[in-house]
């Protein structure tokens, strides 16, 4: 009854039948979804190179991915989560929590900043234990559970610092956040974020737990007979995505030298999207890490080219959500018609013999 | 379920709320099922202690503002309802009632006669023309509707912002008439509330006692059987998301009238409140149960905590985290019934075998 797959659309349930041979089709046609958005990451990078003045300089790809690091570092343990028929919408919200946590331990408790910066990580996956517990341990949908926590934590960051900013962390600290690699102009974050990343693909697409991750967003109940503890893989998922946004909070309230309890707003559903984009079914079961990074990717390049254009910031949410529209609509889109033209095809045959 | 008999609220007006005395545990559940009912109790347990704390709470202006802060809420989330209900939700509101009441304020400037009706029904039309975009993209991409829907929040709310390109529309550019519409009350109770109202009853009726609107609950309950038992499932999905599309046209255009000044940021981050109200008003977050009466409550319970924790001199900052740790509680509570009522139903079956 309480099955975890968000939202089994209706409509899909319509012709479930020639699904299997539709994906092959497609994944044939369009090389797979990793490869197109790599392609189109390319492609969207030399094109802004070419004809976007300041788009190639080394100051603009420092600012582009130091501005893509939070995103880039909340798209892992989303991608994790997601691939499990599971959705974490609070991310936000805890990395906003973390960031006005570190500010009024910094502000009154006198410990050094090391500690502090510990201390955060450790809460935020307190936090994500918090949701792992009502999601596994209760029994309920993540959906609901995190739009919940999603208001509790952005409210308790409000408690923690009212609308009072903090803002005098040590500038070496500071600046240690938006350092670059010596002799060039990539950030120093970057490092990291890499680092994390390998780690969160060898554990997807290389260990057990990963092949339980894909296994139980297609079938709980089957991954379950398999052996897999979902549960358990489940709740740890929620942890360690509470633990990475302790990071993301520590790395925002460095980078922008404050920490405030509207840090972070709204980002949750930048994540989802490049998570989306980057080819992982909504459904579970299904996409890989190296297309989200390339998801992530394309929508900072795509947002910082236009941005330099001169396009208006906000209006630039067109792109974002075009984009995740397209992504989804498109393969559906493409596997209907050449669906309907081998069936054509075929009836040709039928009534020629 | 929630739709369960109310008979036994008769007796229950001096119980006090979720209290599981052994003796009574039948009738206090009986009582939780009926979620209307729990709601109507804890909004009066709310106001009551207010009120004791300060009997202004329950003066004519007071009242009279708590109508007017939760009629656009209340509407958006009667709309919310028919989407969740058939197992679908849809995050684009927020930025539909931007759109729309933007959209409203370019009209009063463009043309300044424009008679106020004529006003109201261009911006239902807008939304429904919004609403058909959602559930047109829906039917062809066969994906969830969070997903298409999470795109089409950026992608309205990117439209308003580069429509707006930064301009602001003031009060003094609506006429009169259209303004006096937002403040306007009728013996003493305000227009936008009765507006509200008007919805609630219609959607509420139409869920309970239409053929199609039941079928609607056969939907979310389980898609697949509702196609074999030959509901138009794609059709009724389709039209549900053209009528949340319309009723968020028209909160935008009454959000015009109420505050007249208009940006294109009105309304963002609307979505989760919209879809917090109709959880704690007992919609099932994975469709086939709720009603609009419930998520109209839900609506009011949240506006009425916002003005009382001011009014309890609580830190207005705790808002949005009693609003989260209420989401949690509902659904919760929700589970607990569902569990408690599934395993009854088997121990009955168990001795009728």
């Amino acid at each position: 009854m309480a099955h975890d797959s968000l939202y089994a659309a209706p409509p899909s349930l319509a012709d479930t039948e020639p699904e299997a041979g539709r994906l092959a089709g497609l994944r044939g046609a369009l090389g797979s979804w990793d490869a197109a958005i790599v392609a189109a990451l390319v492609v969207a990078v030399l094109l802004a190179g070419l004809s976007v003045p300041n788009f190639a300089t080394g100051r603009n790809a420092q600012f582009l991915l130091l501005d893509l690091v939070p995103l880039a570092l909340l798209a892992l343990p989303m991608t994790l989560i997601v691939i499990t028929g599971e959705i974490d919408l609070s991310v936000a919200s805890m990395v906003g929590l973390c960031s006005t946590l570190m500010g009024q331990l910094w502000l009154s408790s006198g410990l050094s900043l090391e500690l502090i910066c510990v201390l955060v990580v450790l809460l935020g996956a307190a936090l994500g234990a918090v949701n792992g517990l009502f999601v596994t341990g209760f029994g309920l949908p993540s959906l609901a559970v995190t739009i919940g926590t999603l208001a509790l934590y952005r409210g308790l960051s409000f408690v923690v610092l009212g609308d009072q900013a903090v803002a005098d962390f040590p500038a070496s600290w500071t600046a240690a956040a938006v350092q670059t690699l010596p002799g060039t102009s990539i950030p120093a974050a970057v490092v990291p974020v890499l680092l994390l990343a390998v780690v969160f693909g060898i554990v997807l697409h290389a260990t057990p737990v990963g092949r339980a991750l894909y296994a139980m967003g297609n079938n709980d109940e089957a991954a379950t007979f398999a052996g897999v503890s979902v549960p358990r893989t489940k709740f740890w998922l929620f942890v360690v995505s509470g633990a990475v946004c302790g990071l993301v909070g520590v790395f925002w309230t460095l980078r922008y030298a404050s920490a405030r309890g509207d840090n972070a707003t709204g980002l949750e559903l930048t994540v989802v999207t490049a998570v989306l984009l980057g080819g992982v079914s909504i459904f579970g079961g299904r996409g890989g890490l190296l297309g989200v990074v390339a998801g992530v990717l394309l929508l900072g390049v795509l947002r910082n080219a236009l941005q330099l254009a001169d396009v208006d910031a906000n209006a630039l949410t067109i792109v974002t959500g075009t984009l995740l529209i397209v992504s989804v609509v498109l393969p559906n889109a493409v596997a209907d018609v050449r669906a309907r033209l081998h069936r054509r095809r075929q009836r040709a045959r039928l009534t020629a013999s | 379920m929630s739709l369960t008999d109310t008979g036994a609220s008769v007796q229950a007006a001096d119980n006090p709320p979720p209290g599981p005395g052994r003796a009574r545990r039948g009738l206090t559940e009986r009582l939780l099922a009926v979620r209307e009912l729990s709601l109507l109790i804890a909004l009066a347990a709310l106001i009551l202690v207010t009120t004791l704390r300060n009997d202004r709470f329950l003066s004519g202006q007071s009242i009279k503002d708590l109508l007017l802060g939760c009629a656009i809420l209340v509407i958006l989330a009667v709309g919310q309802t028919l989407v969740i209900v058939t197992r679908n939700v849809d995050l684009s509101v927020g930025s539909i009632l931007g759109l729309v009441a933007f959209a409203t304020g370019e009209l009063f400037l463009a043309a300044p006669g424009t008679p106020w009706p004529l006003a109201l029904l261009l911006g239902v039309a807008l939304g429904a023309v919004c609403g058909v975009v959602n559930g047109g993209l829906i039917a062809v991409a066969k994906v969830p509707a969070l997903v298409i829907t999470l795109g089409t929040l950026y992608a309205f709310r990117g439209v308003d912002y580069y429509w707006a390109a930064g301009r602001q529309i003031n009060a003094a550019d609506m006429p009169r008439s259209f303004l006096r519409l937002g403040n306007q009350t009728v013996l003493g109770v305000p227009v936008l509330f009765l507006v509200a109202l008007i919805v609630v009853a219609a959607v509420g009726f139409y869920l309970r006692s239409y053929r199609s609107g039941r079928e609607l609950y056969a939907i979310g309950s389980e898609p697949a059987a509702a196609r074999l038992s030959g509901i138009p499932v794609g059709r009724r999905v389709f039209a549900v998301f053209v009528a949340n599309g319309a009723l968020a046209g028209l909160a935008g255009v009454l959000y015009a009238a109420r505050f007249g000044t208009l940006d294109a940021a009105a309304g963002t981050g609307l979505e989760l409140q919209v879809v917090a109200a109709a959880v704690v008003g007992g919609v099932a977050i994975f469709g086939g149960s709720g009603s609009a009466y419930g998520a109209a409550l839900g609506a009011v319970l949240l506006t009425t905590i916002g003005s009382s924790l001011a009014v309890l001199r609580i830190d207005p900052f705790w808002q949005q985290a009693v609003v989260g740790a209420l989401i949690l509680a509902a659904i919760g509570l929700d589970r607990l019934l569902a569990l408690r009522m599934a395993a009854r139903l088997r121990g009955r079956s168990a001795h009728g075998a």
